[in-house]
């Protein structure tokens, strides 16, 4: 296993474990496709009525994209975010990430993939409380089973570069919203995953700090990773090169930055 | 790699142990105690059942003791004064014995006499018994000064004796005794030697336990009558017994309650008055084993109940500490941890809470053992397995009782356990 090179330079850096059976030849033959759904629904029952929080999306996303998930509330905007980040699973349709079909993947392997492709950055930051900033960013890499010393060296390096090299010591409730929030970035980005969630990353913020916030995924997209981020604010929004406007489980519409 | 992953599985739950000191440190009592009362009763059934083995091993047990009695109906009757009873075990007995029964190598004759002895200054009253030398090798025992009584003695009738510790103390002879004469009414015997008694720990009946002298019984037949008369409560009572005891020593321990059971038969056909009694040591022993077994695991059930209650602690504790972590664990599981990896963190932490608190026990055991031993007297003996059983039960406690919550944890779904609060 290699380290993680951070800041990423290429968009396709392979730090992917053959064992998770996603073969780099799938996606050099996918060239520049990375996510693709067709059809997808996610249905929920309360009592004897049927929600359908996504009522037949189909979407593809290319690598190193930047998107934004836009609509009112209960348009599914979150739905579709679990879904993508494979904490959630479909009632129909297909998911295709890194050319693999998601549904085929037990619990395990679902597990696997998302240590290994994706990286979560929440409106509520979702620190470990009692661990300090250092052992939060380390979390993925003790999942991916590094050793100690290498990982907290590394976790040392990517705190320095979203400028909290200095509070690594400290407890999140040492810190501020905005400083939380880039710890949350800098163990998103830990296990070097291709893609980043957010799900309205600034909600909990205020204009000054969600700026800062938005600098940093702007310099992470630029540096190649595919973001794909839910808000309801348009300035928020205006940083993604594409926008997906939700409404009751449907895409209504995509503007695109040309 | 592997021992350093545990290694750090380890140093998390510790750490995440110690972030409520006060919470399991009391979770961990229950354990500690559970544990100790284990170590500590399974303590008092040891030491129960090897008292009770080392008192019947001290009456040898390939041995059967065959003992004169007077039956109930002849004690009842003996109120009617100045009546001679005559009963108990005859040395055509002990013949027949001999002769019938190939297993039995070898048979003790003993006689009881008391009378009033005198060494220098000092008189006292012994319990003087006629045997032969074998009683020396039935049950062994320790010589503190001078020899046993041999066969030559028996051979020529030698007027020699052979004193108990107790028979030594109530002359105040000391070794130097040996080779001088006591005065056994008007006959004199030379003091060959001086034997330890025979005790079991905590005075339980032994052959030895209420004789003060031996002689050899041809001697004693030759001068005393079978004749004995008792002083009791106001009245004179003449009884004849020719022998006290027979002791049957059996050659393999196999055979001891066969032999015990043929020669119950012989007697009820020799004696249908019943005045003798059978005493099968081994059998008691069986028995005694038996009963300190039982004793040992009813201690042992209620000890082990207090542990469960202790493992229910513990389960209760990581019930709450699981709804309080909820969103941790989705946080973990959104980033990649599998739920093996969710069970195997929460596992740890009880394990090590009910491992650390089984080792305190295993201390905290001995030491109330310790106490029971010096506020009641009573024998404890703390046995390697009973550590062994502990720590091992209180390990199987901290999985069995841990993994209900931990794959409780586990099987949270991630999006709801992140939306927790
Ligand atoms: N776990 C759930 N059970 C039942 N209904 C749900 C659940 N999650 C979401 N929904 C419903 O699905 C719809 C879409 O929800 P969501 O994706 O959270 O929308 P948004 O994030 O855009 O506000 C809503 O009507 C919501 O009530
Ligand atoms: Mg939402």
């Amino acid at each position: 296993m290699t380290d993680p090179p951070f800041p990423t330079t290429t968009p396709n850096a392979d730090s992917t474990d053959p064992s998770t059976g996603i073969g780099s030849d799938t996606r050099s033959s996918n060239n520049g496709l990375l996510i693709e759904l067709t059809d997808l629904r996610k249905t929920y029952h309360m009592g004897t009525q049927q929600v359908h929080a996504l009522a037949g999306v189909d979407l593809q996303l290319g690598r190193g994209e930047f998107w934004a998930i836009l609509g009112a509330s209960g348009s599914g905007k979150s739905t579709m975010l679990n879904v993508l980040g494979c904490l959630d699973r479909p009632t129909s349709g297909t998911y295709r990430l890194e050319g693999q079909d998601v549904a085929e993947l037990d619990d395990d392997a679902l597990s696997e993939f998302r240590l290994r492709h994706l990286g979560f950055i929440f409106q509520s930051f979702n620190l470990i409380p009692q661990l300090t900033v250092r052992e939060n960013i380390e979390l993925p890499l003790y999942y991916l089973g590094w050793e100690a010393e290498r990982s907290a060296e590394h976790a040392g390096v990517l705190a320095d570069q979203v400028g909290l090299g200095d509070r690594l010591d400290h407890r999140p409730s040492e810190l501020s919203g905005g400083q939380q929030q880039r710890v949350a970035v800098a163990r998103a980005l830990a296990n070097d995953p291709p893609v980043l969630l957010a799900d309205e990353p600034t909600g909990n913020l205020d204009s000054s700090t969600s700026g800062q916030i938005m600098a940093l995924l702007d310099e992470l997209n630029q540096r190649g990773k595919t973001i794909i981020m839910v808000t309801h604010e348009r300035d928020i929004a205006a940083h993604a090169q594409h926008r997906l406007h939700m409404r009751d489980g449907i895409i209504d519409r995509i503007e695109r930055d040309v | 790699m592997q021992s350093s992953k545990l290694y750090r599985m380890l140093r998390l739950g510790v750490k995440s142990l110690l972030l409520h000191k006060l919470r399991s440190g009391l979770t961990m009592l229950g354990v500690v105690f559970g544990v100790g009362a284990v170590v500590a009763m399974l303590a008092v059934g040891e030491g129960a059942s090897r008292k009770a083995l080392a008192e019947i091993k001290a009456l040898g047990s390939n041995n059967i003791m065959l003992t004169s009695k007077q039956n109930a109906d002849d004690q009842a009757a003996s109120g009617s004064r100045s009546m001679v009873k005559s009963y108990g075990l005859f040395y055509d007995d002990e013949r027949r014995i001999r002769e019938t029964f190939n297993a039995v190598e070898r048979t003790v004759p003993t006689k009881d006499i008391r009378k009033n002895t005198f060494f220098g200054e000092r008189s006292a009253e012994l319990r003087i018994v006629g045997t032969t030398p074998d009683w020396f090798e039935l049950v062994p025992r320790d010589v503190i000064a001078g020899r046993v009584m041999l066969d030559r003695d028996l051979r020529s009738s030698a007027n020699i004796c052979v004193l108990t510790e107790s028979g030594a103390r109530k002359l105040l002879a000391a070794s130097r005794v040996i080779g001088e004469s006591v005065r056994v009414g008007p006959d004199l015997y030379e003091v060959i030697g001086i034997v330890r008694n025979v005790t079991a720990t905590g005075g339980g009946r032994t052959p030895d336990s209420e004789v003060d002298a031996y002689i050899p019984i041809n001697v004693a037949k030759e001068r005393y009558s079978d004749l004995m008369i008792r002083r009791a409560s106001g009245s004179f009572q003449a009884e004849k017994v020719e022998l006290h005891r027979i002791l049957v020593a059996v050659k393999n321990t196999d055979h001891v309650e066969s032999v015990a059971a043929g020669i119950e038969r012989m007697m009820t056909h020799f004696h249908p008055d019943g005045d003798y009694d059978v005493f099968v040591p081994l059998a008691v022993l069986r028995a005694a084993r038996a009963q300190a077994n039982i004793w040992k695991w009813t201690l042992f059930s209620i000890a082990a109940i207090s542990l469960l209650v202790g493992g229910i602690g513990i389960m209760n504790i990581m019930l709450a500490s699981v709804t309080e972590r909820t969103r941790e664990i989705g946080i973990r599981r959104a980033i990649g941890a599998k739920k093996n990896q969710i069970i195997a963190q929460f596992l740890v932490e009880t394990v090590v809470l009910s491992a650390t608190g089984g080792f305190i026990g295993t201390l905290v055991g001995p030491a109330i053992a310790l106490i029971i031993t010096f506020m009641s007297g009573i024998d404890t003996v703390v046995p390697l397995y009973s550590i062994l059983l502990a720590v091992g039960i209180s390990m199987a406690i901290g999985i069995v009782f841990g993994l209900y919550p931990a794959v409780r944890a586990a099987n949270l779904d991630p999006i709801v356990a992140l939306r927790h609060d």
